[in-house]
């Protein structure tokens, strides 16, 4: 018997693109039937003009038993592919992989969670489904229960239930889950910063105290790093990188081309937003200290914005404002030059201003940045309430790192003074 | 087309598993062993939409007394006292009702079971199990609402003065071979209704049609005799006159029905199995 626990050989899943969300009417296929013989014949390789997208190719990877390893990538880097294969969910175009022991996968908090059933209830459903044994859920239901803690209301319908009770009881009934492999999607990315510490510490037990193997796929690149021993990188779905976790982790943040890299243009034109319309933000861009982490903002590091502002009309900006929240919205910067007394006069045309915050007290974390243009009297002339998502990194690898959300919302400067 | 290929298979360690997950080929046996390891989810799975039924209905379970009782009131009327339709020598509502018991059963086992994949997609494309379970269990829950309203065939028996015989012991079979009737159908149309949609819309239309090829209203014995192989390929056609045979006294014993209807299922289910097993790997990315 070899010591891995999971071997996947050239694996690849391709796609119909124009299948992928389809709800297929007999009408279409029986069109379908009648035109095939006059389309092009699908090329078996790569993405192209014969409406085929793979979203995995060619991904090999061996994971040892007893491992924890994290699968990062940028949005449909095919990851969730990846994880899904493995779940046997979807079945993969072509390669190979053997899975050694009994496999769980939560790709999803409360699966097999119905809103009119108790808690009771939805604890040995959703454990049954996610292969649990009736006996295994009867033995840990108690641990189940204070893990969620939701004793008093076990016998409740869980539509009754607060969204954050919800979530967490379907996180106790999966972490208990104790397969050799377990297989874990995005999932913590809800609940409460607390329940997230209890889960991955959970977690943590779990790889570290009985061996057991744990694939994790997630965006949080803290827990990415507190975790996992070793790390594979997908890019439209190849795997490009695999190895430690931290240099991993160090060249997904280096190439991590989202739409809002730091000192690139950001085009604003399209956004949602109210306001008058006679001042407008059209383009932004940001960047930190030019010299670190690729100029992305860091805890306690500078940031400063730029902004193209389009006036259609002679007009003056007493309130020009750059705003930051949280992914919860919940609004934590607002760098408002209302605040300064500082007022801009703008003729028509294009203008270009630049705000400069000299410490940003933000933890690392994905965050939305904002605009916000008003006149003297309070006319708003433009709000975009989330014009791009900006994330601020780590700067050092700081061992295990920080718990994401876990050390207060905003950061500080701290010293320990010596006694006397 | 997409196929499940995986073997299960001891190696060295006695309790270890290797799962191999590689792309589909071919068609394939079900894997029994797997399936027979799901029975408790199997059971959950039961007992979660009988749960769901009757807490989400207000008269929960008196719909399975209700059902047939209105329905036997109706073609009573209309069949009974106005078209005036023989009724084997059983006053017309027994007649009606010890039809209606089954078929009411076996037309909601087979909406449902052909309902439940695309009902329960959220499942499909979250987990792995068996999905061949969740027809079944479909088929399964419905045998508690025909249990009820046997017990209401029993009591209508009793109200018309009936003698109860020995021939209601082979309840149990008939009602095997109804939740069989109504599985293997389903089968086939829970899978196509993955892939088209138009199936949803298609299964209360072949259900009426259903009902009229079936001898639920009218007494089998009206079928011209040659006709009668044919019309007896209906499975559910059997079951109806087994269940009139149990009631009635000096109803014939429908042997010959029997033996085409439970051969008629058997290639049904076969071909189900496979072309389920076939295109069941596709289901999460297709629904």
């Amino acid at each position: 018997m070899s010591g891995y626990a999971v071997r996947i050989e050239h694996l690849g899943k391709r796609y119909r693109v124009e299948r992928t969300r389809g709800r297929r009417t007999l009408q279409e296929e029986l069109a379908d039937l009648v035109s095939a013989p006059f389309r092009r014949r699908a090329s078996p390789h790569g993405p192209g003009g014969d409406g085929t997208v793979w979203a995995l190719r060619d991904v090999s990877l061996e994971v040892q038993r007893g491992e924890v390893v994290g699968i990062i990538g940028g949005n449909g880097a095919g990851k969730s592919t990846l994880l899904k294969i493995l779940s046997r969910i979807v079945a993969p175009t072509e390669g190979l992989a053997r899975i050694e022991g009994r496999v769980g996968s939560l790709l999803e908090a409360g699966t097999g969670f119905h809103s009119e059933l108790t808690g009771r209830e939805n604890v040995y459903m959703s454990g049954a489904i996610l292969g649990m044994r009736k006996a295994e859920i009867d033995r840990k239901f108690d641990e189940i229960v204070a893990f969620a803690g939701v004793g008093p209301f076990l016998d409740t319908p869980v539509k009754r239930y607060s969204s954050g009770m919800q979530v967490r009881l379907a996180f106790a009934v999966a972490a208990h889950l104790e397969p050799e492999v377990l297989i874990v999607d995005e999932v913590l990315a809800v609940g409460d910063a607390e329940f997230q510490r209890k889960c991955l510490g959970r977690m943590q037990d779990v790889s570290r105290g009985d061996g057991r193997t744990v694939l994790f796929v997630s965006h949080n690149m803290d827990a990415v790093q507190r975790l996992c021993t070793r790390a594979v990188l997908l890019e439209h779905g190849r795997a490009i990188s695999q190895g430690a976790t931290a240099s991993v982790v160090a060249q997904y943040l280096a190439r991590a081309q989202t739409p809002s890299s730091a000192g690139a243009w950001i085009d604003l034109s399209s956004v949602e937003r109210t306001g008058s319309g006679i001042a407008r933000t059209v383009r932004a861009r940001y960047w930190s200290a030019p010299d670190t982490a690729g100029g992305r903002p860091f805890p306690d590091g500078p940031l400063t914005v730029n902004l193209a502002i389009e006036a259609a009309a002679p007009c003056t900006l007493a309130s020009l404002a750059v705003t930051l929240y949280d992914l919860q919205g919940t609004k934590l910067v607002n760098a408002d030059t209302i605040s300064i007394g500082r007022s801009l006069r703008l003729q028509p045309g294009e203008h270009e201003i630049t705000l400069r915050i000299s410490e940003l007290h933000l933890q690392p974390g994905v965050y939305l940045m904002g605009f916000w243009l008003a006149g003297p009297l309070g006319a708003v002339h433009d709000y975009v309430l989330s014009g791009f998502e900006i994330e601020v990194v780590a700067h050092q690898a700081q061992g295990l790192g920080r718990a994401p959300g876990d050390d207060g919302l905003v950061t500080c400067r701290l010293e320990l003074l010596d006694p006397d | 087309m997409k196929e499940l290929a995986r073997s299960v298979a001891r190696t060295s360690q006695p309790t270890a598993l290797v799962i191999t997950i590689r792309p589909p080929s071919g068609w394939a046996p079900l894997d029994l062993r797997e399936f027979a390891g799901a029975h408790e989810l199997l059971y959950f799975l039961v007992l979660r939409s009988l749960k769901l039924r009757y807490k989400q209905t207000a008269l929960g379970a008196a719909w399975a007394l209700l059902q047939p009782l209105l329905t036997m009131a109706v073609f009573t009327l209309v069949f009974g006292r106005l078209a005036r339709l023989g009724s084997d020598g059983l006053p017309y509502p027994v007649f009606a009702l010890a039809a209606l018991v089954p078929w009411t059963y076996f037309a909601n086992a087979l909406t449902q079971a052909s309902n439940s994949l695309v009902d329960q997609q959220q499942l499909l494309t979250k987990v792995y199990f068996p999905r061949l379970l969740l027809p079944l269990a479909a088929v399964i829950s419905g045998v508690v609402d025909l249990a009820i309203s046997f017990a209401l065939l029993l009591v209508v028996l009793a109200w018309y003065d009936l003698a109860t015989s020995l021939r209601l012991l082979a309840a149990p079979g008939f009602v095997l071979l109804a939740a069989a009737s109504a599985f293997a159908p389903g089968m086939w149309l829970a899978a196509l209704n993955v892939r088209y949609r138009d199936v949803r819309y298609v299964i209360p239309f072949l259900v009426q049609i259903w009902l009229f090829a079936t001898p639920v209203a009218y007494s089998s014995g009206l079928v011209p005799e040659r006709w009668r192989p044919l019309y007896q390929l209906n499975p559910i056609a059997s079951v109806v006159d087994g269940f009139r045979w149990m009631v009635a006294p000096d109803a014939p014993w429908p042997g010959r029905g029997l033996a085409i209807s439970v051969a008629a299922v058997a290639v049904l289910l076969t071909t189900g199995l496979y072309f389920f097993r076939r295109v069941e790997r596709s289901f999460a990315d297709v629904v």
